[in-house]
């Protein structure tokens, strides 16, 4: 299913959006296998490798755009799409296990209902918006609690995409660096805490 | 010597066992070292931790982040091959499908069995633990106590190594000098963690896990095992001047290349082979004890995986330790007209009393642990501390409402980041994006604690497995049909965990996104979940009532033995595996000796 083709069938389900819900299996299923219960755990894997991706280039650009939004750079790290985070999702949302599957409906049909909604506030897709233009619509839907009614599955994919994309860019390495994390070195001892910080901490 | 195919085993062997986990390890090692020939036969692949183990592979290099998935339902990197929950092409059937009634049974098709991805937490059990029905009337009573498996709890955590240290606490036992190595430094975590249980009146003392926090003495060590045996004494002390001290990265689930934990696969395996005393034949799907006619055991069938063909092995004496459910299946299935019900089960006991560990959990958010600087916690891959049993006298008194105990292992740290990280964080962030939530996942990055209840769980009547009439494996091997059900002890136990999590987080100063869960059986994990399945061939003091006597020997054929989980009389708090070294290690001594004496 193209993009167009996709904005189209949102549009026209729209006022059925909480069927999203119920009615997962409305995005077709690639039948793919996993890689199985044996497969060579000291490898490298990449994105594509092992089951076809599912993406267009619309799709691509659109979940980059919401990914960097979500993760933007700073001084610290890059954003979200510079690390293969869009990969990753690809990668997730063709997978053949049963996670995968629920999470393929609810981001492309979230995906598509983000287009869509743009469209109809701003008259261009998501990625064409300026950042406040594409904050307007996010604010709407980033708090699944807290989401108007009308918003409440468009929610739930935000709050979904967030974790894709969160749980792909601190698997990196820049995630890693971000997030100060300085193990998975071998040592020749393990000291503990440093006493200053036990101190500091009243747990000397 | 080594590994062998069903064309090259010898024709006669003086002891089959009869797979490759913390049982058949333990049983082929102390009888290969002895001198005993020895056959084992593995139902799944071979298997090779020193070039198989992913270590310190990070998420990225593996699919999906390295998350669950069905094909690996502990993450890509877990050591675990051909396993998980199910095993395509070997079902079992649940009689019920309700979470009350749900048993799940934990399978894992390679050498070496679960040791590969076990936690490898050894906890002793303690002189209750032996005589729980003796104490407070429920339950079953062990043909054994304490004494009795103290010195082979000492002979084994010298053996694979364990740390820990000696509290001194109500029955959790101390270890003689010697036996056990230095506990690793506690985390920030488990620092606060431990102050603010104590301050509940809530222990909290050095985990101990069969890890090696520094090499075992290879000289100390191995004279104290084999004390009359140099052979013995050479053999292990060139296998442990091998094995490496922790290097303090990489989790232990993924095993360990360098052998620094436990697994029977990089500790009892290579001495045993090297005794040239262990033939090994992997992809051996065991089905039948065969039975002579004078009424013993005469060997095993196999279904051999790489041809599908039927085979035969022959011994003197055949021990059982294809993990709990797996030995009972397989007596099930060596029905004979001298035992229609089953091999061993004149008492009509087998597949009866069948026990998990009670489970639930809770994680909370630690404002004190937020925005610490950088700090490498790998450390021991988790249980630097955690809390034994402590409520012995309120228990006594009939304070509790439940009648058995259990243990938190507790954690927290900057772990190595991945899927998990960032997720699920609207409850403290209120469902920020962009830089501000680069700002949260950092705040919160390491500020989180988790907690696991593990308890004992009191063997029932509703709790058994047996043949399903019907359903046949991919090898035409009739399968296990569990049946499941939790008591009032089990499901206040749970809630208690719930009340105890929760009340140890309010006094860190954390939160819980959830308040405990009061209703035990909302609590409490599914039947196997815990993978801390035993039972099944319970040992007894009588034959009309237990499967084997003290020496894990089946009543009803005097050269047949079970050594793995099956023969648990009871499931205390404390985990089994290290239990299930020590009856092993019993049995095979005491083997060994019968053989000498030509009684077997």
């Amino acid at each position: 299913m193209d993009r167009r083709t996709t904005i189209k069938w949102v549009l026209a389900a729209s006022a059925a959006w909480p069927l999203l819900e119920v009615r997962t299996g409305t995005v077709p299923v690639p039948a793919t296998p996993g890689y199985g219960t044996d497969p060579r755990l000291t490898r490298d894997y990449r994105p594509g490798e092992l089951w076809p991706l599912t993406f267009t280039p619309g799709q691509r650009r659109l979940a980059a755009a919401l990914a960097d939004l979500i993760i933007p750079a700073d001084p610290r790290s890059p954003a979200a799409s510079a690390v293969g985070v869009v990969d990753f999702i690809d990668e997730w949302v063709s997978a053949p296990y049963p996670r995968s599957r629920r999470d393929r409906s609810v981001v492309l049909e979230g995906l598509a209902w983000l287009d869509a909604e743009s469209s109809r506030r701003f008259g261009r897709e998501f990625a064409a918006l300026a950042a406040t233009e594409q904050t307007r619509i996010c604010d709407d839907i980033c708090a699944p609690a807290r989401a108007a009614a009308a918003h409440r599955a468009a929610a739930r994919f935000f709050a979904r995409f967030r974790d894709l994309t969160a749980g792909a860019f601190y698997s990196t390495g820049a995630g890693r660096k971000d997030l100060g994390y300085i193990g998975n070195v071998p040592l020749t001892h393990f000291d503990g805490p440093p006493a200053a910080l036990l101190a500091k901490l009243n747990l000397s | 010597m080594p590994f062998v195919t069903a064309d090259s085993q010898r024709d006669s062997y003086d002891v089959i066992v009869v797979g490759s986990g913390a049982a058949g390890g333990q049983s082929a090692y102390t009888l290969a070292m002895e001198g005993a020939k020895v056959l084992m036969l593995e139902a799944g692949r071979h298997y090779d931790p020193a070039t198989e183990t992913p270590m310190f592979k990070t998420p990225d290099q593996a699919p999906l982040a390295g998350t669950s998935t069905p094909d690996k339902p502990f993450g890509f990197y877990d050591a675990t091959i051909d396993g998980g929950w199910e095993v395509p092409g070997e079902p079992y059937v649940r009689a019920s499908e309700d979470d009350a009634g749900r048993f799940e049974w934990w399978r894992a098709r390679m050498l070496g069995g679960r040791t590969n991805h076990w936690g490898r937490i050894a906890l002793r059990y303690g002189p209750y633990d032996f005589k729980p029905h003796t104490r407070d009337g429920l339950g079953l009573d062990w043909p054994v106590g304490y004494p009795d498996i103290a010195p082979y709890y000492d002979k084994v955590e010298l053996l694979i190594g364990v740390y820990g240290s000696n509290a001194g606490l109500e029955n959790t036992p101390d270890s003689p000098a010697g036996c056990l190595l230095p506990p690793p430094r506690p985390l920030v975590s488990d620092l606060l963690i431990a102050q603010r249980a104590r301050r509940l009146g809530i222990p909290a003392i050095p985990g101990h896990r069969a890890v090696l926090t520094r090499a075992l003495d290879a000289h100390v060590n191995p004279a104290r095992l084999h004390p009359h045996n140099a052979t013995a004494r050479r053999i292990l002390a060139a296998d442990m001047r091998s094995r490496a001290a922790c290097l303090w990265a990489t989790p232990c689930g993924r095993g360990c290349s360098i052998r620094a934990n436990y697994q029977s696969t990089t500790v009892h395996l290579p001495p045993a082979l090297a005794s040239g005393n262990l033939d090994i034949t992997t992809d051996a799907m065991v089905y039948e004890v065969t039975l002579g006619r004078d009424g013993r055991a005469s060997g095993v069938s196999f279904v051999d995986r790489s041809t599908r063909r039927q085979r035969q092995a022959r011994a003197r004496v055949v021990i059982l330790a294809a993990s709990a459910c797996e030995s009972v299946r397989l007596l099930m299935n060596s029905r004979s007209v001298a035992f229609p019900q089953g091999l061993a089960n004149s008492s009509g006991r087998l597949g009866r009393y069948l026990m998990d560990t009670v489970g639930s959990s809770v994680s909370g958010q630690v404002p004190l642990l937020e925005s610490l600087p950088p700090l490498n916690e790998d450390a021991a891959d988790g249980m630097q501390l955690y809390t034994p049993w402590w409520l012995y006298r309120e228990q006594r008194a009939g304070k509790l409402g439940f009648a058995r105990g259990y243990h938190v292992e507790f954690g927290g740290g900057k772990r190595m980041p991945g899927h998990g990280t960032g997720a699920e964080l609207e409850w403290l962030t209120g469902g920020s994006y962009g830089a501000r939530f680069k700002e949260d996942v950092r705040r919160y990055y390491g500020s989180f604690v988790n907690f696991d209840g593990r308890g004992e769980m009191i063997p029932n009547e509703q709790s058994y497995c047996e043949i399903d009439p019907q359903v046949k494996d991919k090898w035409g091997i009739p399968v296990l049909r569990f049946h499941w059900g939790w008591s009032q002890h089990e499901r206040r136990q749970a809630a208690h965990m719930q009340k105890t999590f929760v009340d140890i987080i309010g006094a860190m100063g954390g939160r819980t996104r959830e308040p405990a869960q009061t209703d035990g059986a909302k609590a409490i994990a599914p039947g196997g979940s815990i993978i801390h399945e035993v039972g099944g061939a319970v040992m007894g003091a009588a034959a009309r009532s237990s499967v084997t006597n003290a020496w894990c020997q089946t009543w009803d054929v005097p050269n047949l033995f079970v050594t793995d989980g099956a023969v648990f009389a009871s499931n205390a708090d404390k985990n089994p595996t290290l239990t299930i070294m020590a009856l092993a290690w019993r049995a095979a001594d005491h083997i060994l000796e019968r053989m000498r004496r030509r009684e077997l």
